[in-house]
């Protein structure tokens, strides 16, 4: 029963979202006053959904093994955190927690966002929930994740061992709010559109929403980074891979609407780039979701053996994406420019800002998609990974970091005052940086070295809108965006250091041997058998020292049942100026163990810079929602003298 | 099997387990050892990230526990060993596998376009801004 409720409440919502897309019809065209009962519609039908959603969460609890979905993914033995999350540990049930997302973003568009005006929210609700009902039709009709399976087997074929993870408690679902919270920066564009009512206001309804979803796609993927840097027991932390890559482009254009939609909201100018930009990102989550959930990845043949979902998947995008350019072919040019602004401003910093992050991009997804489209064409396979990526959007994002040092001090309309002088004291700290590693590092890249100065200069500069003010008086969205920026310059510190001073150190040892990596003498102890819940290993004993005190670490090879597979459980032991990671490996035929090791200095700052970009995306919303309630209870007030 | 793990949990599973896919045969010598010339070793490993392995899903050989990049590992470092040049021996690997087997693009007529999208983009974009601020600046 409790699969089939869950089923219900789907195929309920899929015909609310049919109803909610009709009235919008009927309002835009005859005015008709169906503004509450949209709303109410939006709202239960985002209900019905997690509904839906908690019945699948229910039956993979329950490992109630007539449930297809179950079965497949699920076994009676596995830790019951992994049960739960192994809902969405696969294709049907990620799909739903997809849907579930759009439509309780849907429910809080309906409820929360006042500061449209009323037929453009109305649009938008139309439109998310024409979004909506796509994906619903997905579900129902090509990835049901209710099937039952008759007789039920008495045991599940289990979850890969990779995904038993804390990691998947919280990665895809904090990826995935901000992937489908792009959506309603996305419905409201095309509502907006459809009004003609592109301005200031509409800038600052869509900023809370635009700086929410960042802000969670920037958690998930520092999340995901530094989740694959543990489990996958080789010491990467980003390998340009195209799921990554369909995880990175939907940020990199979040993070561009979310400088251009400031000068919406600030000057009403823009208008047509940041509706293309809302437009572009959340089309960004569906090619995404198409490049992960088709198949397509592994190879266009892949596409081509099970083409059911892929095609559906690329229906939907083409017509959403389609519709939306053709919205904006149409309407965009119409919209009239919003207030003028010279060279050098604030403005030109933030479009030239949104050129930088547009073409990464760019290069993103050809570096992408062009192998898929020669196989395609010509049947040749190629690979386009890391030494393409890391050439062609590195020293881009390099020549971007070095202007986030500068936007910031520029005034809005246009600036007269000597800006670059500000800039002499992170300039000559970005120089000393780089004479000291040309000193003492000579051998090391070009790409590290220009790291480190670009980030030594950051640093400093990013704090300067803080500076010759009171920083407790400075608005919370400046200090926002002051810690996103100081994160930028810590990331790319951990990035350089990783890239220019990682040492490694793979070996065959026997019990007693001592290797050195880096600063470390690292002694193999003892190989012993370990064993867990659903799993068995072989744990190594390392002792380690650099001069002072001792570590111990106990990295594991672990073999699982079901399915049949081994992981390596990385040993790692953080210090505040680096990591050093341990792996044990199989046993070579004369007895010894293959070890890994690696000494990463100040590779932590990687992922804590990720963190300080996330925290200031939360200073800047908390900001503004706090400024909007303040608005909000001033406006009230004045009423109540007015007309008292 | 691993770059799926930081954007989409739960995409395809082709396992590249040693469980599932290798022999029961010993590793090869240079496989999971380290050259004793240090440039040497920095060569391969340079190498070794832009070769692909062939039977995982997107990893390099430098990072597989698959025992076919294991056996690529140690061609490698022989050959490092013996002299040759790390792109001689990128190049055989393409003679023998196609283009496929490197991450790093070629040089061929099919990459080309590669290399020019970002320059393309850069300009158009640099273009419409410049149209765009004239025409403020006015």
């Amino acid at each position: 029963m409790i699969a089939e409720t869950g089923l219900a409440a789907l195929w309920l919502a899929a015909g609310l979202a049919a109803l909610q897309f009709l009235l919008m019809i009927l309002a835009l065209r005859s005015g008709a006053e169906v503004a509450r009962a949209m709303r109410s519609i939006a709202l239960v039908q985002g209900v019905l959904t997690l509904v839906a959603f908690v019945m699948l969460l229910v039956v993979f609890a329950r490992s109630d093994m007539s449930v297809a979905l179950v079965f497949e993914n699920s076994s009676v033995v596995k830790p019951f955190i992994y049960k739960v999350a192994g809902a969405w540990g696969n294709h049907e049930g990620s799909m739903l927690m997809w849907v579930t997302i759009l439509a309780v973003a849907g429910a809080f568009l309906a409820v929360l966002a006042h500061r449209t005006g009323e037929r453009t929210l109305l649009a938008a609700l139309g439109a998310q929930a024409l979004l909506a009902l796509g994906f619903y039709a997905f579900l129902l009709f090509a990835s049901n994740p209710f099937a039952r399976l008759w007789p039920p087997p008495p045991d599940g074929q289990g979850l890969n061992p990779l995904l038993q993870d804390p990691g998947l408690a919280f990665h895809p679902p904090t990826l995935y709010l901000g992937y489908v919270g792009l959506s309603v920066a996305f419905s409201l564009a095309v509502g907006a559109l459809l009004t003609g009512e592109v301005d200031s206001r509409l800038g600052r309804a869509m900023r809370p929403w635009v700086l929410g979803a960042w802000l969670l796609l920037t958690l998930g993927i520092t999340a995901g980074s530094y989740w694959a840097y543990y489990e996958l027991g080789w010491g990467g932390y980003w390998f340009w891979d195209p799921v990554e890559n369909a995880s990175l482009m939907p940020w990199l254009a979040a993070t561009a609407l979310l400088h251009s939609i400031n000068v919406l909201a600030a000057r009403g100018a823009l208008k047509a780039w940041t509706m293309m930009l809302a437009v572009i990102a959340f089309s960004m989550s569906m090619v995404g979701t198409f490049l992960v959930r088709s198949g397509i990845l592994t190879s266009v043949h892949a596409f081509a053996i099970d083409p059911e979902r892929g095609t559906f998947l690329l229906a939907l995008l083409a017509i959403y994406v389609g519709a939306a350019f053709v919205l904006f072919a149409v309407r965009g040019a119409n919209l009239k420019e919003g207030a003028p602004f010279e060279l050098v401003s604030r403005e030109s910093g933030l479009v030239i800002n949104n050129l930088f992050l547009t073409v990464i991009l760019g290069v993103v997804f050809v570096g992408t998609l062009y192998p898929l489209f020669a196989e395609a064409v010509s049947g040749e396979k190629m690979s386009v990974g890391t030494p393409y990526f890391n050439a062609v959007a590195g020293p881009l994002a390099l020549l971007l970091a070095a202007l986030v040092g500068v936007g910031p001090l520029l005034a809005w309309r246009r600036e007269r005052r000597p800006v670059l002088k500000k800039l002499t004291v992170p300039a000559l700290l970005g120089a000393t940086a780089l004479a000291i590693t040309i000193i003492l590092a000579p051998q090391i890249h070009i790409l590290p070295r220009l790291g480190f100065a670009v980030a030594a200069y950051l640093a400093a500069a990013s704090i300067l809108p803080l500076i010759g003010r009171n920083p407790l008086r400075a608005p919370l969205a400046t200090w926002g965006m002051v810690v996103a920026h100081f994160g930028i310059a810590v990331a790319l510190t951990g990035m350089a250091a990783n890239s220019a001073f990682t040492t490694e150190r793979l070996a065959i040892a026997n019990p007693g041997d001592v290797l050195s990596v880096g600063p470390w003498q690292v002694q193999l102890e003892s190989v012993t058998p370990a064993a867990g819940k659903n799993w068995t290993a072989i744990q190594a004993q390392l002792r380690a020292t650099r001069g002072s005190g001792i570590v111990t670490l106990a990295p594991q090879m672990r073999y699982f049942s079901d399915p049949p597979m081994e992981t390596n459980e990385s040993a790692i032991a953080s210090f505040w100026n680096g990591q050093l990671y341990t792996v044990v490996g199989r046993q070579d035929v004369s007895g010894a163990w293959q070890l890994r090791l690696w000494w990463k200095p100040f590779v932590t700052l990687i992922w804590a810079g990720g963190g300080l970009i996330a925290l200031g995306g939360a200073l800047a919303l908390f900001g503004r929602i706090w400024m909007l309630f303040r608005r909000r209870s001033r406006a009230a007030e004045w009423r109540t003298e007015r007309y008292a | 099997m691993k770059r799926w793990v930081p954007a989409f949990a739960g995409m395809t599973m082709i396992l590249c387990s040693p469980v599932l896919a290798d022999s029961n045969l010993p590793p090869s010598y240079w496989s999971n050892r380290q050259l004793p010339d240090a440039r040497q070793e920095a060569q391969a490993q340079a190498l070794m990230e832009q070769i692909r392995c062939l039977v995982c899903q997107g990893q390099s050989i430098a990072d597989s526990d698959a025992e076919l990049a294991g056996d690529m590992r140690d061609l490698v470092r022989r050959r490092i060993a013996a002299g040759e040049k790390p792109s001689a021996i990128r190049a055989w690997l393409i003679d023998r596998y196609g283009s496929w087997i490197s991450y790093k693009p070629t040089a061929e007529p099919a990459a080309w376009p590669l290399w020019l999208a970002p320059i393309a983009l850069l300009l158009a974009g640099a273009w419409l801004i410049r149209r765009r601020i004239r025409l403020k600046g006015r």
